[in-house]
């Protein structure tokens, strides 16, 4: 069989605007489930038990469930709870930030327990207020220690945004299967899309470990 | 039983054994010391081929370390080697530690390798371990376990490697006596140590090592009595005020 | 909130029987998947950790292509793209008389897709051992086969438990993308359910419960094997 990649060409706007959408999914979510993550975190790592089961509860109810569900459950969902609808988008990055707030927040929580103790103790004996040593002394330390975290599970969710293809959403995933199958091009036009998550997805976690060892010299 | 010679070595550029000529005939027990980066360490890896050389010829009990014809496993097989951090497989028994060798390599079988382990326990002073696991022994007893390891082989020599370095002052002594005990056998042994005491009631021979350099080879009284090189006489000073 | 609540319509035909074979393909999913994953990657992982360099080099290249493309286009990759490439005979063989397409197409995307993940893991489990362990073994005159059979490889596959467990969790959840090329695996036969009866709380409550409790099952079956190949004295890893 001969390939003929003129149809990538021909197509070029549809993927630009798809892999657009990917992007807009990829940022937005990233923002969201890293706030939602910091705040599981700092909940899981709270003294108050209702609040520390609460956080574990809720990762370990994210953890063990497959994110096409949590897409299926929001896009249905939330224009139930709130009585009208909302579209596919806002539903997906919905499910995202919730779902991939979850795996953030071990992240965050395992670099924050990174720091030795004795550093929060040494804090303290200075005359710190804690609010105090856990903004100046521990978070600094343990963000050093999550970057290389944040930034694999970062590529996980750029790579996760394909899966909005069950809700029909144009990303690149979606604008892919749809070029494929309007054109017949189908090897030329999967070969084109799997190697463009290649090289931004294999880009990125080369960068991912070129600042891990900056950072541990 | 051993002998080197000629024997280099570099890690990429920089060279860690420079020329090292020695031999040890059986039965003898040659302690090596020296400052530690010295080369002591590898030269005794030389001799059971886990550190190859690019230099010399090193012949142990008649075979070629060096040559890429020798079934180098064959000649692990007799030759012992006790390690500074122990090397005890942590997820196997005391039992299996010993017994593992013997049943895969010589093809002995379960019975008779672990009833040869009851009696190698017995002989290193710990008797009643056989089901414990290496996390669960002190270091003192580690040791001893790793000694009986190399035991069960049956070696004709036995090589260690700064075997009591890594131990707590009060566990040193319970090494040592184990040590002293197989070179009153008759054992054929080449220790890297820092023990003096040891090197002087025990030892033959006293090799001493600097910067990959063989400095001295001598009778141990000799060595202790009148070191013939500054270096050695330097590192004496150093490590018996201690 | 506007719902008229129904959760009788679980336990009638024919849901229920669909949301059990539901639970049948997915496990069926899950067990092949994880042979092809933890087999493959296992092979991978030591090719990784290989004396040979050509072996590093292709390891390495399998490892970060299966792992930097989405699983979604892997999967779709296998069931389209792949029958085109191969020879016609044979890609008309996959096409026409492969039993279960779907089915085996999944299995392999899954799979493949995580043995480049397990590979890593045991490649991180083998750097995380001395080498000095190696040279103990090897000084007791055992061959290089049988030093990475009786000493290496069980400690490694102990030290990577936990990974491996939230690897097998990352299976069950993964299957579930097989209904993107139309098997009707648990997610699929929810979202059946939910089509036809627009009882889509029940219907996603159910599939979600399940999953649940297979998850748990896995962890579970994950904590028997490592308390059974816990070393005693050693501190667990939690």
């Amino acid at each position: 069989m001969t390939l003929d990649f003129s149809i990538i060409l021909e197509a070029w706007p549809a993927f630009l605007s798809g892999m657009g959408l990917t992007l807009k999914l990829l940022v937005l979510s990233l923002i969201g489930a890293i706030a939602l993550g910091t705040g599981l975190a700092a909940m899981r790592l709270s003294p108050n038990w209702f609040v520390s089961t609460f956080a574990s509860s809720y990762v370990n109810l994210f953890r063990t469930v497959p994110l096409i569900m949590a897409i299926f459950w929001f896009y249905f969902l939330i224009p139930l709870l709130i009585g009208r609808p909302v579209g596919a988008l806002t539903s997906a990055l919905v499910a995202l930030i919730f779902f991939e707030g979850a795996f953030f927040s071990e992240i965050i929580r395992s670099g924050i327990q990174a720091v030795p103790r004795g550093q929060f103790a040494a804090g303290l004996a200075t005359g710190l207020r804690p609010r105090m040593v856990m903004q100046s002394i521990v978070l600094p330390q343990a963000f050093r220690a999550m970057i290389p975290g944040l930034l694999t599970q970062s590529i996980i969710v750029f790579q996760a945004t394909s899966l909005v293809y069950v809700v029909g959403l144009s990303d690149f995933m979606t604008t892919t299967v749809r070029i494929a199958n309007g054109s017949g091009r189908i090897v030329e036009v999967y070969l084109f899309c799997a190697a463009t998550y290649f090289v931004l997805s294999y880009g990125a976690s080369v960068v991912a470990r070129y600042l891990e060892r900056r950072l541990n010299r | 039983m051993i002998a080197l010679q000629n024997v280099s070595k570099w890690y990429g550029p920089t060279q860690v054994l420079r020329e090292c000529t020695l031999s040890v005939a059986r039965g003898e027990v040659v302690v090596v010391c020296g400052p530690s980066g010295s080369g002591k360490s590898t030269l005794i890896k030389t001799m059971n081929g886990l550190e190859p050389i690019q230099h010399g010829e090193i012949v142990v009990d008649g075979v070629k370390v060096n040559d890429p014809k020798t079934d180098i496993c064959a000649l692990r097989a007799h030759i012992g080697m006790v390690f500074q951090s122990f090397e005890l497989y942590p997820h196997m028994s005391v039992r299996n530690n010993i017994a593992l060798a013997p049943i895969k390599v010589l093809r002995r079988s379960e019975t008779e390798a672990y009833k040869r382990t009851e009696a190698l326990l017995k002989r290193v002073g710990l008797e009643g371990h056989a089901d414990k696991y290496p996390a669960q022994l002190s270091g003192g007893q580690q040791q001893r376990v790793a000694i009986a390891r190399s035991l069960a082989m049956d070696p004709k020599a036995i090589l260690f490697d700064e075997p009591t370095s890594a131990l707590d002052p009060e566990m040193i002594n319970e090494v040592l006596e184990v040590m002293t005990q197989l070179a009153g056998e008759g054992m054929t042994m080449v220790v890297v140590s820092h023990e003096m005491g040891f090197a002087k009631s025990v030892a033959n021979r006293v090799i001493f090592m600097d910067a990959g350099e063989i400095v001295e080879d001598r009778p141990s009284g000799e060595f202790f009595s009148a070191p013939q090189t500054d270096r050695a006489q330097q590192f004496l000073a150093k490590v018996l005020h201690h | 909130m506007n719902y008229s609540w129904n959760w009788g319509i679980l336990f009638e035909a024919p849901y229920a029987e669909w949301l059990l074979s539901g639970v049948a393909w997915t496990i069926g999913l899950f067990a092949a998947s994880m042979v092809v994953g933890f087999g493959v990657g296992t092979g991978i992982g030591l090719m990784r950790i290989a004396p040979i360099r050509w072996l590093r080099i292709i390891s390495g290249i399998y490892v970060e292509m299966f792992r930097n493309v989405p699983l979604l286009v892997q999967i779709f990759i296998w069931f389209y793209v792949m029958p085109e490439l191969l020879p016609s005979d044979v890609g008309q063989w996959l096409k026409r008389d492969l039993p279960m397409p779907a089915f085996w197409t999944s299995v392999v995307a899954i799979g493949f897709y995580t043995a480049a993940r397990v590979a890593e893991h045991i490649r991180a489990g083998f750097l995380a051992i001395p080498a000095a362990q190696m040279q103990a073994a090897l000084a007791t005159g055992l061959n290089l086969r049988q030093v990475y059979r009786y000493v290496l490889l069980p400690r490694a596959f102990r030290i990577v438990t936990p990974a491996l467990t939230s690897e097998a969790i990352s299976v069950m959840k993964n299957t579930s993308l097989a209904l993107t090329i139309g098997v009707l695996e648990l997610m699929a036969q929810s979202r059946q359910i939910e089509s036809y009866t627009f009882q889509s709380f029940e219907a996603f409550t159910a599939g979600t419960a399940i999953y649940i409790a297979l998850c748990a099952a896995v962890v579970f079956v994950a904590r028997h094997i490592e308390a059974r190949y816990a070393i005693p004295g050693m501190i667990q890893s939690r």
